[in-house]
């Protein structure tokens, strides 16, 4: 299982997203100017500031020939997953529904907070069964950082109720996390198919206890079990494969 | 050369910063009567910013040599040795005139100046911790002032809709945005930092930065010039006319009131700045460069001469052949320009392509401007044409250094602080106005505008210990920041366990550390320099003790006020006297750092003498690394090391409105070293599950602090004599709260064992026999034992038992010192 971590000028948590990836698989930096996805199995776009947010967060990273084959690649089924900004640049690229706004507190804002997972059986969640590092009762409760300006999710109201509906909403802000003003707390959320993902908090940040937590390992470790579970499969099997793999990544989670 | 353009005038020199006798010499130097551009390039480099000309003398009295130092004073930064073939670079730089006159761009900029002199030397930058000092903000919320705050805003105003504090409170907010926006935009974490609020810098305040990178030995770089006929190239943004002059017109003089220096400022942008950082590094990384220097005050002017001073060449430069942002721009002003995010770099005739080709793949803007020559002269072309000649030594060495005339003051040029808080208070109402005043409130609503994990090396945030600590890892991927993580690894359960272990270390490897900490209490240093700049240093080696860390090396900035006037000169004088021997005795030898002078408002007089002391050491293993707050309910508290609180320049006596004490008690600098080595191997050796220096506000502020860090509350009694060392006069053992006068400041009283502040003091939790162990290394006191969700203090009952004076009792709960360290919240509502 390989992943592709896309690189922008600008880019600042690509290669912790790198490192985060390869302690559940093989990963590798995937450089703007390229269109070539080196054969990755998923591509996570990163966090950071892609050519320095101009204009509009995410506006210009989405028209990068990188892109174009990271487009093609999530029409095709492939799976996707935006981090903060890439969030931001998986709206632009209308791979995601809705759009990330200031922060209702008008400020660059860190905090280490809790996501609750709404969606068990994604290709994102699906190995978070029982990653909650603090145990049973909050087994899908995530404690993760987020650190952003631009991550008050919108979206109008028809397109919040058949994302509601469809099961669209994968992660929220625990009650009183959500400091961004984001409509109906979501943190993240999928693409009606399935196989694209994003989220504001960074979870490629939770990946080791010594930096403060590894809730957010479940993240990658779902997606290498969602592609792994779909190699022969359709892509949208993701669903369907990943219950019988999720039990797996449920024990595997448990030991820990 | 064309002498048709009338030669500038003595007039011109003295505009330009210059006096007298300098352009007189500067005509000796040349000869002749200098040319415009000549003389621009000498006004700025014999600048005080440029040319140190009042502390180099005193500068040179540091220690600068020691075992861990790879490269000292002189170059962009310092490096010390951090083991398995790895340096960490750090330096420290202020920001303060451009800062008081634009806060945002003033301090964002100042992070984008310390970021490229980290990797000017060749290495990434990991880290920015901040320093920052601003007027009163007169906070509403706090217990103290709310008694008062209200009718006094109306009369310091004017009654301005303003009110009082307001200037403060929107430099803080700019200035705090400014960095946030600079460091979040690049990737480097800001890990760490200090804020102090006092009167004497509500016109001038201070924006000081410090940076850390780490580089493998052998990847440093230098910046002296070298191999005649090779290439000189510029890299980066493009010239514009911004900054014009802020070396030698904004940073060299007092600031004035009236005068609009906002065209001095320059402007930056984090996002050129980011691909300019990772341009270099991957320059250095294909061996493409001979030498390297960033563009800072003077712009190319200071840059070319600098490098062409260490490498002892000459440099030709052609100002037609360097990108400009704006039309018809004056040989002078392309020489002169601060323009941000640009490198100089000598490079072999043959590698120039290359660069340019790497210039190309990460978007910046690169241009071959001149060349490296042995003529001993900084030549300035214009398309060819001679426009200007001096020699290097005459610009960069010769010029004239000052011998300081120090004079003790007769009395403290400082006013008293306004009283907040009536001296007849109960000691709870003294421990919640102290934990809602603004030098104490938690720095929380500030440190939260900042990324302080990106790089993933961030094992203690702010708040979670006295001092940042960072993962060392190996520079993996690109040198983009340290990964050695292998291949695929089966995504079974153990995988996944040793992933949460730490992914690449195996379970049980230790995994070295940096920590880092920034201090200065300008109060102090006011009140004696000599004792509270050796006061700052020791604070910075206790942070570090605190989470199991040894100094390796420090650097400074030295902020004051105008250093011709003999009272800021004597200040000037003793504090790097403290500063030398403290730093002598902790072996934390000096390897940079800057200087700031002239920090004083036309009316308003001149700041704290304000040593910023910035201090970087090494843990053995970072999963060692020692908490402040308490962990472990049923733990024992203690008290250790040679502990003397006393009042004079405390938080305490400040809102009390106590005048300044002229001198503070002396400190045993050996004995708090060896307290912080006892320290410092107890937490590495796990013995400790809490330790916290004791510092502003004293015991009952550190003790609230460690119940807050760690949600659990505390039961502490403590003897009326606790540091009785000195025997006290009969009158002072008198806690009466009301009477307390400055004259028995140092006697311990109730008031000073509670919050009476001094070097040397550790508040430490853990098990009775770790504890009582420790007391075999230095003075230990038992004083109390973790648990419940209040914090409860007994305090000293006089020996002489006086019903008027009787035992007190601070109780509050976890949530009440919550509500009252929260104070700065109102700052950024």
């Amino acid at each position: 299982m390989k992943f592709g971590v896309l690189r922008f000028p600008g880019s600042c948590d690509e290669v912790d997203a790198l490192d985060a990836a390869r302690r559940v698989g093989d990963a590798e930096l995937l450089w703007h100017g390229q269109r070539d996805l080196k054969g990755a199995d998923a591509v996570v776009v990163p966090g950071g500031f892609s050519y320095g947010d101009y204009l509009r967060a995410g506006a210009i990273a989405r028209f990068s020939p990188v892109m174009e084959s990271v487009i093609a690649f999530a029409r095709d089924g492939g799976l996707v997953l935006g981090i903060c900004n890439g969030f931001q640049v998986l709206c632009e690229a209308h791979l995601l529904p809705g759009a990330l706004l200031p922060n209702a507190n008008l400020r660059f804002t860190f905090r280490q907070i809790n996501l609750d997972v709404v969606e068990g059986d994604t290709a994102v969640t699906c190995a978070c069964g029982s990653a909650g590092s603090s145990g049973e009762q909050t087994a899908t409760r995530l404690s993760i950082p987020a650190k952003h300006s631009w991550g008050r999710y919108h979206a109008d109201a028809p397109t919040l109720a058949s994302m509601e509906e469809r099961g669209q909403v994968v992660l929220r802000y625990a009650p009183g996390e959500n400091f961004n003003g984001s409509l109906r707390d979501i943190a993240g959320v999928r693409n009606e198919h399935g196989n694209v993902f994003g989220l504001m908090p960074h979870p490629e940040h939770a990946v080791d206890e010594l930096t403060g937590s590894t809730d957010g390992l479940c993240i990658f470790a779902s997606m290498r079990m969602a592609v792994e579970g779909t190699r022969t499969g359709t892509p949208s099997g993701a669903h369907g494969e990943g219950h019988t793999q999720r039990a797996h990544g449920g024990q595997a989670g448990a030991r820990v | 050369m064309s002498e048709t353009a009338t030669l500038p005038t003595v007039e011109d020199a003295l505009a330009l910063g210059l006096t007298r006798a300098e352009y007189e010499l500067i005509r000796e130097k040349q000869g002749r009567t200098p040319n415009q551009v000549e003389l621009a390039m000498y006004s700025l480099l014999w600048s005080e910013h440029c040319a140190y000309k009042h502390s180099k003398k005193l500068l040179r009295t540091l220690p600068t040599d020691g075992p861990s130092v790879v490269m000292g004073p002189g170059e962009n930064a310092g490096a010390v040795d951090v083991g398995d073939g790895l340096v960490c670079a750090f330096k420290v730089e202020s920001h303060n005139h451009p800062s008081a006159v634009e806060p945002f761009q003033g301090a964002a900029t100042g992070v984008g100046g310390i970021l490229r002199d980290i990797f000017a030397i060749g290495a990434r930058p990991i880290a920015v911790l901040d320093s920052l000092r601003f007027g009163e903000p007169h906070l509403k919320s706090c217990v103290a002032s709310s008694r008062e705050g209200g009718e006094r805003a109306g009369k310091e105003d004017g009654g301005g809709a303003a009110g009082a504090g307001a200037r403060s409170r929107y430099l803080l907010d700019r200035a705090v945005a400014g960095i946030g926006h600079y460091g979040n935009s690049i990737g480097v974490p800001t890990v760490g930092g200090e804020v102090y609020f006092e009167g004497p810098y509500e016109q001038n305040c201070l924006v000081n930065a410090m940076a850390l990178g780490i580089a493998e030995r052998e990847q440093l770089i230098t910046s002296a010039a070298a191999g005649i006929g090779n290439t000189v190239l510029l890299f980066g943004a493009s010239t514009g006319r911004d900054g014009i002059g802020g070396a030698s017109v904004l940073a060299s003089a007092e600031l004035g009131e009236d005068d609009d220096k906002r065209p001095t400022v320059q402007v930056g942008d984090p996002f050129e700045e980011k691909k300019l950082m990772e341009c270099s590094l991957e320059l250095l990384q294909h061996g493409l460069l001979v030498s390297l220097q960033d563009l800072g005050a003077a712009g190319l002017t200071s840059s070319a001469s600098e490098m062409a001073s260490k490498g002892e060449v000459g440099i030709d430069i052609d100002v037609a052949k360097v990108p400009l942002r704006e039309a018809d721009m004056e040989p002078f002003e392309i020489m002169v320009s601060e323009s941000q995010e640009r490198m100089l770099c000598v490079v072999e005739p043959g590698n120039v392509g290359a660069v340019l080709e790497l210039c190309e793949k990460w978007e910046v803007g690169g241009a071959a401007i001149g060349t490296v020559t042995d003529t001993g002269q900084m030549r300035v072309f214009d398309a060819g044409e001679l426009v200007g000649t001096m020699p290097v030594r005459a610009l960069v060495d010769d010029c004239p250094l000052y011998d300081l005339q120090p004079a003790k003051p007769t009395r403290t040029p400082y006013p008293a602080p306004e009283a907040l808080l009536p001296q007849k208070t109960t000691p709870r109402e003294a421990l919640l106005a102290l934990l809602s005043s603004a030098n104490i409130a938690s720095r929380r609503p500030l440190f939260e505008q900042y990324d302080a994990i990106v790089q993933s090396r961030t094992v203690r945030r702010p708040e979670q210990s006295d001092a940042a600590v960072l993962a060392i890892r190996p520079l993996g991927e690109a040198g983009v920041s340290g990964f050695s993580t292998s291949g695929p690894n089966p995504l079974s359960g153990a995988a996944l366990e040793g992933a949460r272990a730490g992914g690449s270390q195996a379970p049980g490897t230790p995994v070295p550390g940096i920590a880092v900490s920034i201090d200065g209490n300008g109060r102090r240093v006011a009140a004696d320099p000599y004792s509270g700049t050796v006061a700052a240093v020791l604070e910075c080696a206790s942070n570090l003790a605190c989470v199991g860390a040894e100094p390796l090396g420090t650097t400074n900035n030295l902020n004051f006020a105008n250093p011709e006037k003999p009272h800021v000169a004597w200040q000037l004088t003793e504090a790097v006297r403290g500063l030398g021997d403290a730093c002598r005795a902790l072996r934390a030898p000096v390897v940079g750092g800057n200087v700031s002078l002239y920090n004083e408002g036309a009316s308003a007089g001149p700041i704290y003498p304000t040593p910023v002391i910035g201090m970087v050491g090494r843990l053995p293993d970072a999963r060692r690394a020692g908490r402040l707050g308490f962990a472990r309910a049923g733990d024992t508290i203690a008290i250790a090391g040679p502990f003397a609180p006393h009042l004079g320049a405390s938080e305490l006596a400040k809102l009390w409105g106590w005048d300044l004490p002229d001198g503070l008690p002396p400190i045993d600098i050996e004995e708090v070293a060896a307290t912080q080595a006892a320290i410092r191997e107890a937490v590495r050796a796990g013995a400790l599950s809490s330790a916290h220096d004791i510092a502003e506000g004293g015991l009952a502020v550190a003790l609230a602090e460690c119940c807050l860090g760690g949600e659990l509350g505390a039961r502490v009694s403590l003897p009326a004599d606790l540091f009785g060392a000195e025997p006290a006069p009969a009158t002072g053992r008198e806690a009466d709260w009301s009477g307390i006068s400055a004259a028995s400041a140092s006697v311990p009283t109730m008031a000073g064992t509670l919050f009476g502040e001094g070097a040397g003091g550790f508040l430490i939790s853990g098990g009775e026999r770790e504890l009582h162990a420790l007391g075999e290394r230095t003075q230990v006191w038992i004083v109390g034992s973790v648990g419940g969700q209040a914090l409860r203090i007994d305090c000293p009952a006089p020996s002489h038992g006086d019903s008027r004076t009787g035992g007190e009792r601070i109780e509050c709960s976890l949530a009440d010192l919550a509500r009252a360290h929260g104070a700065l919240a109102e700052l950024f509502a």
